[in-house]
């Protein structure tokens, strides 16, 4: 009895199901343009992220992208865990104490400030969220912690928007005090392009493009929406290495068992 | 079924056991060498896939719910934290949202097994009530979860959902306010929508219980849809279908994985990654994948109390299968008009379910329309006229006697001759 293809014959409609929900789902909402695709190195089965650009990545956000947007749920710490840019620990505290914080009072109940340590969050960039709406336009700029998983196709369209940015406004869209953007949907887009050539200097010495910018950043962000990633597809090959050995053996044991019943 | 077999307790302590709490001989009748019918193929398999669909959420959920805060100033911070700081709380909570969505998979083709089967037909209605009845619990509870990560899809599926209830005339508006502790979603609909989706697990375990009670007292059905007559037709549970459903939860479990380790947000909408603000409508408010159909129906109408009143009437109807195909033939298998029919009821349904994600409007609408139309009718119109009208297929005489049972072929149509007689038949024969 060959069970393989009798289950392939019995549970096609299965797998027909699955085929047809995995597709579409996410297919609904699309933006202006089709996002472009750059290719990353975290992508697919065995996809890590890429160390180096994921320092650039950080570098480029904590100049640039932190003057307006905050990342509450990382913590300095998180900048040299296993999976992530990897900077040493001494790297990072330098880095988290060139930040301060009020943290509690003294006795005379006056605020307390202090440099920041590992494991603190990154720096909130306004008070309140009324404070960064007067401050842009009236438009709230998203905390990039997850923005790569809240995005339809997160990363390609982040890369895409970044490194989108278009001087010349089609004559039919009137996009007032905002900037022209295809990727963004509609157009227009209340953040200014934030990214220009040399916008920073690289400590590598990697030069600062757009294209380089716009890619190191995106990087950073992926990981910072999803810093266990490398665990996850590490430990998911184990199982299902696991899983496929076990299933061979249980093949086995109900064609064995199977045979003598008709 | 298999009458000559007792158990015997073996030694001293299980002699000693059995006299007082027969546990050992329980377990024996029926998981061991209860018998089952020989010719069952992978589709009866997804029972035991759901009952371990099942404990994952239960296992999952206990564990979630030890370092997650229902509070709305903390409960999207709080999932974060799970998946950011808590000792494989990713794999915990990427395992119990995709597992949700591998339950709803898998008691779909459940369901549509039993319908091609004719499992929920004479002596198994109540084995098919029981299922409705989980089935509901399901959806209620896969809903509440939905809205405790309180992203944006959560806070307003949980509005547009609830808002369903207000119109009903008269007590609408009292019972949503009941429902939602307010009068709009707010903090007391999350503590209480947790607290729900803490409950209603264990009664699901509850009806799973009677729903397998039920089923061990007249047996399984099986593809040809005709009763077990000898102990010819069956084979022990155990080991034949404990390795048989092993086999085939472990190739359900590599599917699974797949999502949880290599695409674990797939199935989910990235809007639910940011955070519920009741000052933002998202573009388009859809539920989870599993839920779409019932969306597609619920919006297919034109008046609000009636598309609500469709929706539920989707599932209330289901309770009635038994008694609107009365047709004696339970298998598709010996039903060739109502084999068509059948597929076409699962087309219309995948079909639902893709317009479900699709806005209102042009041809998703007619679409939308034409599916509802036919889902109802399928039931209600087509399953009472072919009850009538349809000419099976001969039939064999048993599981184990491929003989073409003359009596069935000749009078040609299955409602004069029930299944009874088919026993009688096969017992003058031999």
């Amino acid at each position: 009895m060959n069970i393989f293809k009798k289950i392939f014959k019995n549970n096609f409609s299965f797998f027909l199901v699955l085929f047809i929900f995995s597709g579409s789902l996410n297919a609904a909402e699309g933006t202006t343009f089709k996002n472009q695709k750059p290719g990353f190195s975290f992508e697919g089965p065995f996809g890590k992220f890429d160390k180096e650009s994921l320092k650039r990545g950080y570098q480029v956000y904590s100049e640039v992208c932190s003057a307006c947007h905050g990342m509450k749920q990382l913590s300095f710490r998180n900048l040299s865990q296993p999976g992530g840019p990897e900077f040493s620990v001494e790297k990072v505290k330098a880095i988290a104490s060139g930040y301060s914080i009020f943290d509690g009072t003294n006795e005379y109940g006056e605020p307390i400030e202090r440099s920041m340590a590992l494991t603190d969050r990154f720096p909130k960039p306004y008070g309140s969220k009324d404070e960064a709406k007067a401050a842009n336009n009236g438009a709230y700029p998203p905390d990039l912690s997850l923005i790569v998983k809240a995005r339809v196709d997160g990363y390609n369209y982040l890369y895409s928007l970044l490194n989108g940015y278009e001087e010349e406004i089609p004559e039919d869209l009137d996009i007032g005090d905002l900037s022209y953007n295809p990727w963004f949907p509609g157009g227009a887009i209340a953040m200014y392009q934030p990214l220009y050539d040399e916008s920073v200097e690289y400590e590598d010495g990697t030069i600062a493009t757009i294209d380089q910018m716009s890619y190191d950043v995106t990087n950073f962000l992926a990981w910072a929406a999803e810093p266990t990633m490398e665990e996850r597809k590490k430990l998911g090959f184990t199982v299902m290495g696991f899983l496929f050995i076990f299933l061979i053996l249980m093949y086995l044991s109900v064609n064995k068992l199977f045979k003598d019943v008709h | 079924m298999n009458h000559d077999y007792q158990y015997t307790p073996k030694n001293g302590f299980s002699k000693w056991l059995d006299k007082r709490l027969p546990l050992m001989r329980f377990a024996d009748e029926n998981l061991l060498s209860f018998p089952t019918p020989k010719n069952l193929n992978y589709f009866y398999t997804f029972g035991f896939i759901l009952t371990m669909c099942l404990v994952t959420q239960i296992i999952t959920g206990i564990v979630l719910a030890m370092h997650y805060v229902p509070n709305t100033l903390l409960a999207f911070d709080s999932i974060e934290h799970i998946m950011r700081d808590v000792n494989y709380g990713w794999l915990i909570r990427y395992t119990h949202s995709n597992g949700a969505s591998m339950f709803f998979l898998a008691v779909f083709i459940h369901m549509f097994r039993g319908l091609y089967y004719g499992s929920y037909k004479e002596p198994r209605e109540i084995i098919w009530i029981l299922g409705v009845v989980i089935f509901l619990l399901m959806i209620i509870t896969g809903f509440m979860g939905y809205v405790l990560p309180w992203g944006q899809m959560s806070f307003w599926g949980a509005t547009v959902i609830t808002n369903l209830v207000a119109t009903i005339p008269i007590i609408g508006e009292p019972v949503l306010t009941l429902l939602l502790g307010g009068y709009s979603v707010d903090n007391p609909t999350l503590n209480r929508f947790f607290s729900l989706h803490y409950l209603l697990p264990f009664v699901i375990f509850g009806v799973v219980i009677l729903h397998i009670w039920a089923l061990h007292v007249t047996g399984n059905n099986n593809p040809t849809g005709i009763e077990v007559k000898d102990s010819k037709d069956t084979i022990s549970f155990h080991p034949y279908y404990t390795v048989k459903d092993l086999f085939a939860y472990i190739v359900f479990l590599l599917m699974f994985c797949y999502f949880i380790f290599y695409n674990p947000n797939i199935l989910g909408h990235p809007d639910n990654y940011i955070e519920a603000d009741p000052m933002l409508t998202p573009a388009h408010i859809v539920p989870e994948w599993y839920l779409l159909p019932f969306y597609a129906i619920l919006r297919a109408v034109p008046d609000k109390l009636m598309g609500v009143l469709l929706m539920f009437g989707s599932i209330v109807v289901l309770f009635f299968l038994p008694w609107l195909d009365t047709m004696k033939v339970k298998s598709a298998r010996y039903r060739p008009l109502y084999k068509i029919f059948f597929l076409l009821f699962v087309v219309s349904c995948l079909l639902l379910g893709y317009l479900g994600a699709k806005a209102p409007e042009g041809i998703y609408l007619f679409l939308s329309r034409v599916s509802t139309i036919y889902y109802f009718a399928f039931f209600l119109v087509i399953m009472p006229v072919l009850s009538r009208i349809e000419k099976p297929l001969p039939m064999p005489i048993g599981i184990s006697n491929p003989a073409i049972d003359s009596s069935v072929y000749d009078s040609g149509n299955g409602v004069a001759s029930g299944a009874p007689s088919y026993a009688m038949d096969s017992v003058n024969r031999h």
